[in-house]
């Protein structure tokens, strides 16, 4: 039964208040907007200009020395580059769209960034105040339909609110769990104008809600990691988020517990170190996969416990205790009900813990370690027994070659964007990550078409490092428009399609679990991408043989501008271990010997 | 077990659909919702009945918590406090016994005539939901033509001595 009272008629009717002063001489919305962006640091925006959002493309045509915009070819691929932007750099990343379909096109992208936890701000273009609720031409609830998928959004309803609106949104975007916030300015809104000062409109009702790591917790957290005989830490892209990489490796070092990323904690901790168990999950190792499910004690820090980590819930890490540390109050007990949680900043805690760790004598802290010698021997069996291996004899070019190859010519210090796929997980699992922000993914939305834009959004913020996107042919083909972005920006980013001629995932899922019957996944008709980059004013290469991948992928990297390398793999390989979905993570199913 | 939320956010339009939105997305039922003002205009209260075991109560209350003009979100379940429906309902009510059978439960529910015709009367009850409830039980029978109920309302108790509700005569 619903009754609704009182829903306060006078604010949710609102137009423009006639006080605004009209003149001249004050600015309009758009360049309060404007001058509010630089004050928050901005000089890079993503966008798209349309109707509802003229005034803004009209300042910024004025702005433009000291605000570069850059017009994509697709309003998703706004989003996804200025989700690469922030994901490379800590930054809050900008994107600018009109409204209606502007708006709705972005929605892919937003909604990647909230499943993501990137912090970005997409401001949309929408019809006039006296417009809205009209069907006027255009016109979408933008707030709406972004509602579910946002931190918080806004409908500037009064210019005078506009320079408030913009600070508090930074505010929220990258304060906490970060998220992405969407601001739908009117398009009188826009063109009202309203004094400005910088200082006098910083002031928002948002506060930082966060809490210091209580000192018990930490205390008793560090007595459990100490005691442990099969401790594992589970780690995921909240140690990206909070910059908490140097903590988590010291922490992990001094009692020498075994640490297993997630897809989005890769790169949160050294993959080649001795103490990295590989990444955990569906398409994780063998090793992490049995450790979690043999450990006494889980600890898992700046992560959500996603269906994809624990298969059944029910039979994952059957025997821990599991300590949950997460800035997010709501990503406790979410999933799985820990027996310590911490509601905390990812970096404060493991610095705590470490500190607590530190204190101890080290004769305790020597014991501790000594007695998981046991448990390392358990692991180190694990490792031999299942390593992540693959085939790469044969006729054809294995994609796990390729990522291994770029893994080599890279020197493992190239930042990788990927689409969605198997490539994705190849590259997950063959290009071991040495630091933070170097590994960019779509992991809760799993969005295909990310890998091309956000590759050209960390380019922006990285000019002078290589960035690949390791994209599938289907992917790619959902934003290589953007290829003329990356052109006509010059951001040089190489793109390396791992070219199967199928939805290769979708196409190992029906070999593995639908009889083979390859329902709607050959996508062999398609472009001749070396052609499509040419046309684009990209290079385009190709490696069809093993013989001739080193060279071409050597060639296409070295490239001093845009490169599309299409790499022809072998169509049937799969994506191993796998966990089937919604199972015990000991049922790992793995490549079959001598494939 | 049914649970009442008692939510302070920002009066603001959107934010109620922020809330309801919250609780529809992740297939949490609301049973009854009222929304007004506090004290201070910028901020309205809702109150929520829901019901959930007390994971996914604590769920929807950190959900809550995270809306950014969300300043307050209690689950006054487990405080003492009083909380309050209302109903008005349109029974038949013939001149004769039938009128005063209507009339004598209403004295006995401390209910309030509020409109009347020949043949019908318009009552007002307010009270916990269990005497609500029973109100509405005692009158079924004697034809009820139409009824509307409010969401609950709740507050927190002053002094835990207090009865709730004056005693009835049914003890509800
Ligand atoms: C936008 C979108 N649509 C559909 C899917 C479902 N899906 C997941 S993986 C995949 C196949 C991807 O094929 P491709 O890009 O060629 O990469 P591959 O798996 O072959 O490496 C599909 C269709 C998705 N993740 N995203």
């Amino acid at each position: 039964m619903i009754a609704q009272q009182h829903i306060n008629p006078a604010t949710a009717a609102s137009s423009l208040p006639e006080s605004i002063t009209v003149g001249e001489s004050l600015p309009r919305g758009a360049e309060i907007l404007i001058e509010a962006l630089l004050h928050e640091g901005v000089d890079s925006i993503f966008g798209y200009p349309g109707g509802a959002v003229l005034h803004i493309y009209d300042e910024l045509w004025r702005y433009r020395d000291s605000i570069t915009h850059y017009l994509v070819r697709h309003e998703q691929g706004a989003v996804h580059m200025a989700e690469g932007y922030a994901r490379s750099s800590g930054r809050v990343g900008v994107a600018l769209v009109t409204s209606g379909p502007g708006a709705t096109n972005a929605v892919t992208g937003i909604a990647n960034a909230y499943m993501d936890s990137t912090p970005i701000v997409v401001i949309t273009g929408q019809v006039p105040l006296p417009l809205i609720g009209t069907d006027a031409f255009q016109e979408v609830d933008t707030v709406g339909i972004t509602r579910p998928c946002v931190k918080h959004n806004y409908l500037v309803r009064d210019v005078r609110d506009l320079a408030g609106v913009v600070h508090e949104a930074f505010f929220l975007a990258r304060s906490g769990r970060p998220g992405p916030v969407v601001i739908d300015i009117p398009k009188d809104v826009s063109a009202a104008r309203s004094s400005y000062s910088r200082l006098s409109h910083i002031a928002f009702p948002c506060r930082e809600k966060r809490t210091k790591p209580d000192p018990r917790a930490i205390s008793r957290a560090a007595d459990a990691c100490m005691r442990s005989e099969r401790p594992v830490l589970y780690v995921g892209g909240g140690i990206v988020n909070s910059g908490a990489a140097d903590e988590l490796l010291a922490f992990a070092e001094s009692l020498r517990l075994p640490v297993t990323p997630t897809l989005m904690g890769l790169g949160g901790f050294p993959s080649a170190h001795p103490l990295c168990l590989g990444m955990l999950g569906m398409h994780g190792t063998y090793a992490a996969n049995m450790a979690v499910a043999e450990s006494d004690l889980l600890v898992a820090v700046g992560v959500r416990f996603d269906d994809r980590v624990t298969g059944k819930l029910a039979t994952f890490a059957p025997h821990a205790r599991v300590i949950h540390i997460d800035i997010d109050p709501a990503n406790i007990g979410k999933n799985v009900a820990p027996a310590l949680a911490i509601a905390a900043d990812a970096r404060e805690a493991l610095a705590a813990l470490r500190e607590e760790v530190g204190a101890r004598a080290s004769a305790e802290t020597g014991a501790s370690i000594a007695r998981r010698e046991l448990w390392w021997e358990r692991i180190r069996a694990w490792q031999r027994e299942q390593p992540l291996r693959f085939d790469g004899s044969g006729e054809h070019i294995k994609p796990q070659t390729v990522i291994r190859e770029l893994h080599r010519l890279t020197e493992g210090r190239a930042i990788i964007t990927t689409d969605v796929g198997q490539h994705q997980m190849w590259a997950a699992q063959f290009y071991p990550f040495t630091r933070p922000r170097q590994w960019i993914t779509s992991g809760g939305l799993g969005t295909m078409g990310f890998g091309l834009p956000a590759a050209i959004g960390a380019q922006l913020a990285f000019r002078d490092q290589l960035v690949v996107a390791v994209v599938g042919d289907g992917g790619f083909q959902m934003t290589n428009q953007e290829l003329a972005t990356a052109v006509q920006y010059e951001l040089p980013v190489k793109v390396l399609i791992m070219n199967n001629g199928y939805l290769g995932m979708v196409r190992q899922w029906q070999e593995m679990f639908y009889e083979r019957a390859y329902s709607e996944v050959d996508i062999s008709v398609a472009p001749d991408f070396v052609k499509l980059a040419e046309a684009y004013g990209a290079r385009g290469l190709r490696a069809a043989r093993p013989e001739e991948l080193p060279s071409v992928l050597a060639d296409g990297l070295a490239h001093k501008g845009v490169a599309v390398i299409d790499v022809l793999v072998s169509k049937e390989e799969n994506v191993f271990p796998i966990v089937p979905a919604g199972s015990n993570s000991r049922d790992m199913i793995f490549q079959s010997e001598g494939v | 077990m049914r649970h009442t939320l008692s939510i302070i956010v920002a009066d603001q339009p959107g934010e109620l659909s922020r809330i309801v939105g919250l609780f529809s997305a992740r297939g949490f039922n609301i049973e009854t919702i009222s929304v007004g003002g506090t004290l201070d205009p910028e901020w309205s209260r809702v109150t929520i009945v829901t019901s959930g075991d007390d994971r996914t109560i604590e769920q929807i209350v950190k959900q809550c918590e995270r809306l950014a003009r969300v300043r307050e979100v209690r689950d006054v379940t487990s405080q003492p406090h009083i909380e309050r429906e209302m109903a008005l309902i349109d029974v038949t009510a013939s001149p004769g016994a039938a009128r005063q059978e209507v009339l004598s439960l209403v004295s006995v529910f401390r209910a309030k005539v509020v409109d009347i015709s020949h043949t019908r009367m318009v009552i007002e009850a307010s009270g916990n939901r269990e005497k609500v409830e029973a109100f509405v039980e005692m009158l079924r029978p004697l034809g009820i033509n139409d009824i509307t109920r409010t969401g609950r309302v709740a507050i927190g108790r002053l002094s835990n001595g207090e009865e709730d509700e004056q005693p009835l005569a049914v003890g509800c």
